[in-house]
């Protein structure tokens, strides 16, 4: 039955087009709503105070004075919060919650790190709140923290598995460290990584709604509302259905927003707590202690090569700081094992316990530092030999996946190379580092490969097509600002033969049907994939009502061989033969037909529709055939002011081969916008941590310095058109990630081509720049 | 006792004079201009005030330029300020010194007399969890075995090694502005801006010489050639919308190939902004060449203390000044 | 220290809106000072003795703001600032809470035609004055040109700096900071965006320069 709009072949489509962002109007008129802007009848405030210390024990809490300020509902404390049905206090409740923190503060009256909520203060008005909140008197005995994997206290182990368990934490192929030993060439070197966070625009916010004593509904800032649903259900006891988070607008997450944080379920118990919605909404101190981090971080890369640059082993270790619970790093050797062809591979983790929150995903987790190392290390080969960097990476193509043993479903790294290298006008390049001027300025270009693989995910949409040619469509996910309304609507219009505007596309509400979290690239693949199935299942409900309609074109006509044409039912060995689906809807008195599709991974375009010789239903595992992965590659140009130690990047360029583009300017916004996140890392960026309190110094927006505008030049950015006819039905990879994996190798390299100086410790702030000239 | 963004009470003051009396009468009140230092402190619950006294109906007005110099009223804004036609032309280093502060949204809304009294940025200082004795008294300075690395290495103590956080004052400093403060009685009195700041001592928590209800009421800065061939320079960790790591802001007299006088002050490297003298003696009486510019510049940081992560600046404010004096005589 | 909020004067007081009660009462007569100030001509003297002495405000007060020509009377702590009123009193949540602390933009609105941090502004102080937020910039159904060129250019990913973006943007070609790249760059730091829109808000911006 090979019913579907052939529309991947087919120009002409509104997939691929740069759409305006169909939400676009409601944020630039303020009309979009985040999720602490829903004013709820009777809504009160939250507000968290937290510990100033990091480790100790609440000796007393004193909550009489906050609750005697006017407007005070409740002071809420380990002592007289609700009881949960499960916490993640213990492994079986933290798996069960899906918790990304294997403890949830005002449950003891221990104090595991700096900034831990010990009191939530519920008020009329949020001033009343704000203020009562610095009124909780707690009295604690204090014990001396540990602040890091590099504090003299702190005790290294073996985590066996990282990621939260997901990821092994021994990686061995071959024989690394032997194939090193007997390398023309060894390169050794130690890249060092600050605390990231991930900061949001907008704070994590909550506002919890109690509708009856057992059926709650959450607005949540969150990145996936079926992942806070379940870890609800877990954590209160009631049953999935009877709780329904809403995340309708979401103001940036980059992975933070990814797991159900305590503050969420804090509120609940709040609002169960006084019978009455709670908002709140963390502050911006609040926030870097709130929704994880990513580590602070070292890791060593040994690369082995010949004479002639060829890669023969690599070995990698990582040490980094983790939480007093939970093993989470993020794994950098991923990249590290299949972004070359590396005969000989091993990579190891260490661990230290700190007085830390768990840190988690963010923004390319494990790929972003491991292509920092990687490619820095790669940048050292090339000069080491004398060759072109792009050069050296030619000839360390991975012509299939070494880590897996597995083909590529596509790679178009190498036309990523060449085309970058013709925007960027890298043969202008004066291949000796440290000799180009402009005026004060040394002037450098760099170049780093990126990848990000297609993760494993699964989700479901709703497709309703009305006779009067409009649709609504539906599917559970969240749009993180990356374009998930608009794309959506897009890929529904040309599967339903109907303008954009005649689509609504619904998501952001466990109402809907479930969708992945949007993380790990995966949202706009897989969604896409689910509403085309969706689609495809409205046409067949409709194709099996026209073959028995005696007044239809296509009466007792086959159902394979009926197409779908822009909503126009037709033979397909003779168009003319067929009817619009509204004609055909109308006879039949049908307001509307409705279809379910199920986006799956590894069901590519051709083998994902239904009835087709290779599809799923013949058992054909194509995910477990290929390795899945997109490939980019970004190139730099800064201008160094090596007497200040000032670097700015002054030009950028990146060509990313992902898949099928589902509009070519959202698409672009998200790798102008992963750079932008990644030159944030490599050049400003860093949560300082006192080593004696193991608290933060610079918690706040004037000290974290994110990039602004001023920082930022003119960008470019392509797509090599890329057909990959494995991953799923829309061919989608996602681009989420990749636009930020090797941009702070990108900024190093080009920083190193004109300085002559080879920076690995991040961010490269002026202080490092100048005093690394110093030393020459 | 915390009473962050307390439930203050609120007067908009007629006159200065009732300005002033009413924080005389009471300890607790502050003045409120351009709130953008005062309300980011109350919020942050560094301090609390029990009344706030907005001053901005007071007309305390006017950006004039005569023979003498320029007067600049104290609730100018730094906008207004940096953009002002005659301290562009005549005092380039205010200008510039102004524009490369905080934001445009915050230099509209910024009083010049508010500016001179903004807080540090130490993390230390702007979290009440930490022990801080410019905010507590004898509770301590983690800063100094801490997180330093933006902190003083100039006029430090072993109280406080906070950075003065204006960059407006160091061109001030440099231009041997003064103030005029009003106090309760309506006596008003002049005080050159460089003693109007104190160096923290083992008494960090009193920033600067006002007297009790004492107002801010305008800027004065005498004319001078080194005004007029002047100029701010800012190294800090982004392009924009940053506190300067290290800054200098300097003027230059030179007829015929010498320097006539020389002034020249440092920010981000000082607990109070800090002024050269050292450097300005040194550069009169010679060419403005970049050899002369680095002899002068090396005598800039002889008593420099710094602690472990702000070694840098010993070097960076060196080169920062140097560069400074290039650009002016570019 | 002040807690005439307690006292049943003061509750009466405030519920008839902002105290007139003499500032000499509030301050326990040491404004008796100012009033005769030694050093201050008998002219003025008198004038101060003639001006009625400014009130205190405290507890619960009338404040009256003119936000997008509407005017709203509400009743106020002192310490309420601009932004928290848009969001929780208002329903004004185009004006985002980003740090409220003037470190991002988020809340830029203008007042009287200039852009301003909102999280920094006392309510209380804003009054008399113009207040221009998001939701105030279109007329009625047509968008004004930046909302237009931000649609165009896709100057933001997920909308939340975007309402302080704009004003920014609006305020910043009125001031002529917006004739060059590097310039307009400058001009539009005080306003970040995490998800790195930068070259396509400036895109924006630049566009509406230049049509002037």
């Amino acid at each position: 039955m090979d019913s579907e709009p052939q529309f991947f072949d087919q120009p002409g489509g509104y997939v691929g087009q740069p759409l305006v962002r169909v939400d676009g109007r409601e944020k630039v008129t303020g009309k979009a709503k985040y999720s602490a802007e829903f004013p709820l009848p009777g809504l009160t405030y939250g507000v968290l105070a937290t510990s100033p210390i990091a480790k100790g024990k609440i000796q007393r809490i004193d909550t009489s004075a906050a609750a005697r300020e006017p407007g005070v509902i409740a002071v809420l404390t380990h002592q007289n919060l609700p009881k949960l049905a499960k916490t993640p206090n213990d492994p079986q409740g933290k798996k069960d919650i899906g918790a990304p923190m294997g403890f949830l503060p005002l449950t003891s009256d221990e104090i595991f790190y700096a900034a831990q909520p010990v009191a939530i203060v519920v008020a009329d008005t949020l001033d009343h709140a704000l203020h009562a909140a610095t009124l909780v008197k707690v009295t604690y005995q204090a014990a001396q923290p540990i602040a890091s994997f590099l504090d003299p206290k702190a005790e290294l182990f073996d985590p066996q598995k990282v990621q939260d368990g997901k990821q092994d934490g021994h990686t061995r192929r071959g024989d690394a460290k032997g194939a090193l030993a007997s390398s023309a060439i060894q390169l050794t070197a130690t890249y060092n990584h600050p605390v990231y966070n991930h900061n949001p625009m907008e704070p994590g916010s909550t506002t919890a709604h109690w509708e009856a004593p057992d059926r709650l509904t959450v607005y949540e800032s969150t990145q996936g509302v079926t992942r806070t649903q379940s870890a609800l259900t877990a954590m209160l006891g009631i049953p999935r259905e009877q709780i329904r988070v809403v995340t309708k607008y979401l103001g940036g997450g980059f992975g933070c927003k990814g797991s159900c944080w305590p503050h969420t379920i804090l509120t609940i118990q709040a609002a169960k707590a006084v019978n009455r919605p709670v908002q709140l909404m963390l502050t911006r101190k609040q926030q870097f202690t709130s929704m994880g981090h990513r580590e602070d971080q070292t890791q060593t890369v040994q690369l082995g090569a010949t004479a002639d640059g060829k890669i023969t082993s690599i070995v990698h270790t990582k040490t980094s700081t983790t939480s007093p619970w939970d093993n989470y790093a993020e794994s950098n050797s991923k990249i590290l094992d299949m972004l070359y062809a590396t005969p000989n591979f091993e990579a190891t983790y260490q661990l230290a316990r700190a007085n830390v929150m768990t840190s988690t995903f963010m923004r390319a987790p494990g790929e972003a530092p491991g292509s920092f190392a990687i490619e820095c290390s790669m940048d050292d080969l090339a000069y080491r030999i004398g060759v072109d960097p792009i050069e050296i990476r030619l000839r360390n193509h991975a012509d299939h996946d070494y880590s897996t043993n597995k083909p590529w479903s596509s790679k178009s790294l190498k036309q990523c190379y060449a085309r970058g290298a013709e925007l960027f006008g890298w043969s202008k390049r004066n291949p000796r580092p440290g000799v180009t001027r402009d005026g004060r300025y040394l002037v450098g270009m760099g170049m780093a490969s990126a990848s990000y693989p297609v993760h494993n995910s699964q989700g479901t949409a709703r497709a309703r097509l009305y006779a009067d040619g409009h649709a609504v469509v539906q599917s559970g996910a969240t749009d993180l600002g990356t374009g998930t309304y608009t794309v959506i609507t897009q890929v529904a219009a040309d599967a339903l033969g109907l303008p954009p505007e005649k689509i609504r596309f619904e998501l952001g509400d466990t109402n809907l049907p479930t969708a992945p979290n949007s993380g790990g690239s995966v949202a706009a693949g897989t969604v896409s994939s689910s509403v085309y199935m969706a689609a495809q299942d409205v046409w067949q409900k409709l194709i099996k009502v026209a073959v028995v309609d005696k007044k239809s074109p296509l009466f007792k006509a086959k159902p394979e061989d009926v197409t779908v044409e822009k909503g126009r039912l037709q033979l397909k060995k003779d168009p003319s033969k067929g009817e619009r689906f509204a004609d055909l809807m109308k006879r039949a008195e049908m307001t509307d037909v409705e279809g379910m599709g199920q986006g799956k991974y590894g069901s590519g375009y051709e083998t994902g529709r239904s009835g087709s010789p290779a599809g799923p239903n013949n058992n054909t595992d194509t995910a477990g055939e290929h390795s899945m992965h997109s490939f980019g590659a970004h190139f730099c140009e800064v201008r160094v002011d090596m007497d200040l130690g000032t670097i700015r990047v002054s030009k950028w360029v990146s060509v990313m081969g992902a898949g099928r583009i589902l509009n070519a300017q959202t698409a672009r916004s998200q790798i102008i916008g992963g750079a932008i996140f990644g030159i944030g890392s490599a050049l400003m960026e860093e949560t300082i941590r006192d080593p004696h309190f193991s608290r933060y110094t610079n918690a706040d927006l004037a000290n974290y310095h994110v990039p602004v505008n001023a920082d930022i030049p003119d960008m470019t950015v392509e797509f090599v058109e890329e057909n990959d006819p494995f991953i799923n039905a829309m061919g989608v990879k996602g681009i989420g990630e990749i636009s930020m994996v090797g941009v702070a190798a990108a900024v190093a390299n080009a920083v190193y081509h004109a300085t002559g100086k080879r920076l690995r410790d991040l961010p490269l702030t002026p202080d490092k720049v100048m005093m690394a000239g110093l030393a020459s | 006792m915390l009473l962050a963004m307390n439930n203050f009470a609120y007067t908009q003051a007629a006159s200065t004079k009732e300005a002033t009396a009413a924080k005389q009468a009471d300890k607790q009140a502050a003045f409120i201009g351009g709130g953008t230092t005062l309300l980011d402190i109350m919020k942050a619950n560094i301090e609390q005030h029990t009344l706030l006294i907005d001053i901005n109906r007071l007309s305390l007005l006017g950006i004039e330029n005569g023979a003498s110099g320029l007067r600049i009223g104290a609730l100018e804004r730094m906008s207004d300020v940096g953009e002002h036609p005659q301290v562009v032309q005549n005092y380039p280093v205010i200008s510039q010194s102004l524009l490369a502060s905080a934001s445009p949204q915050l230099r509209n809304m910024a009083s010049m007399g508010g500016n001179l009294l903004q807080k540090t940025r130490c993390g230390y200082y702007r979290d009440v969890a930490f022990p801080c004795n410019k905010r507590v008294p004898g509770s301590g300075c983690p800063a100094q075995t801490g997180d330093n690395r933006n902190l003083a290495i100039f006029g430090t103590s072993p109280s406080c090694i906070a950075t003065h956080a204006s960059d407006l004052a160091v061109a001030l400093v440099a231009l041997e502005a003064k103030l005029t403060l009003e106090n309760p009685k309506g006596a008003t009195r002049t005080v050159p801006l460089a003693d109007f700041y104190k160096l923290p001592g083992s008494t960090p928590h009193i920033e600067t010489h006002l007297q009790p209800g004492e107002l801010i009421t305008a800027i004065t800065v005498p004319a001078a050639a080194h005004a007029r061939k002047s100029h701010y320079l800012k190294v800090r960790d982004r392009a924009s919308y940053a506190y300067a790591l290290v800054s200098a802001a300097v003027g230059l007299d030179v007829q015929g190939g010498t320097i006539r006088s020389a002034r020249v002050a440092l920010g981000g490297v000082g607990t109070v902004p800090w002024r050269v003298p050292a450097v300005e003696k040194a550069l009169v009486g010679k060419a403005p060449t970049e050899d002369n510019f680095r002899a002068a510049a090396a005598l800039a940081v002889r008593d420099a203390s710094p602690r472990e992560h702000n070694k840098f600046k010993v070097e960076l404010a060196q080169r920062t000044l140097v560069r400074a004096l290039l650009e002016v005589v570019a | 220290m002040h807690s005439d909020d307690q006292t049943p004067d003061a509750a009466n007081a405030a519920s008839q809106g902002p105290s007139r009660r003499s500032f000499l009462k509030q301050t326990g007569g040491l404004l008796g000072v100012a009033l005769a100030p030694p050093i201050a001509s008998q002219a003025e003297a008198l004038a101060d003795k003639l001006a009625p002495a400014s009130p205190i405000l405290s507890g619960q007060i009338n404040v009256s703001l003119n936000i997008n020509g509407q005017a709203k009377n509400l009743r106020l702590e002192p310490r309420t600032t601009l932004l928290d009123t848009l969001r929780e009193h208002l329903d004004l949540t185009g004006t985002k809470k980003g740090c409220d602390h003037g470190q991002c933009g988020a809340c830029t609105v203008h007042i009287d035609g200039k852009r301003v941090n909102s999280c920094l502004t006392l309510a209380v102080m804003a009054q008399g004055k113009q207040i221009t937020t998001i939701e105030g910039l279109a007329k009625g159904e047509e968008l004004h040109p930046m909302q237009e060129a931000f649609l165009k250019h896709d100057g933001f990913q997920c909308g939340y700096c975007t309402p302080g973006q704009i004003m920014s943007g609006v305020a910043c070609v009125k001031e002529g900071h917006a004739t060059t790249d590097d310039q307009a760059r400058e001009w539009m730091s005080g306003n970040i965006c995490r998800c790195g829109a930068y070259p396509n808000i400036l895109a924006a911006v630049r566009e509406v320069a230049n049509k002037g």
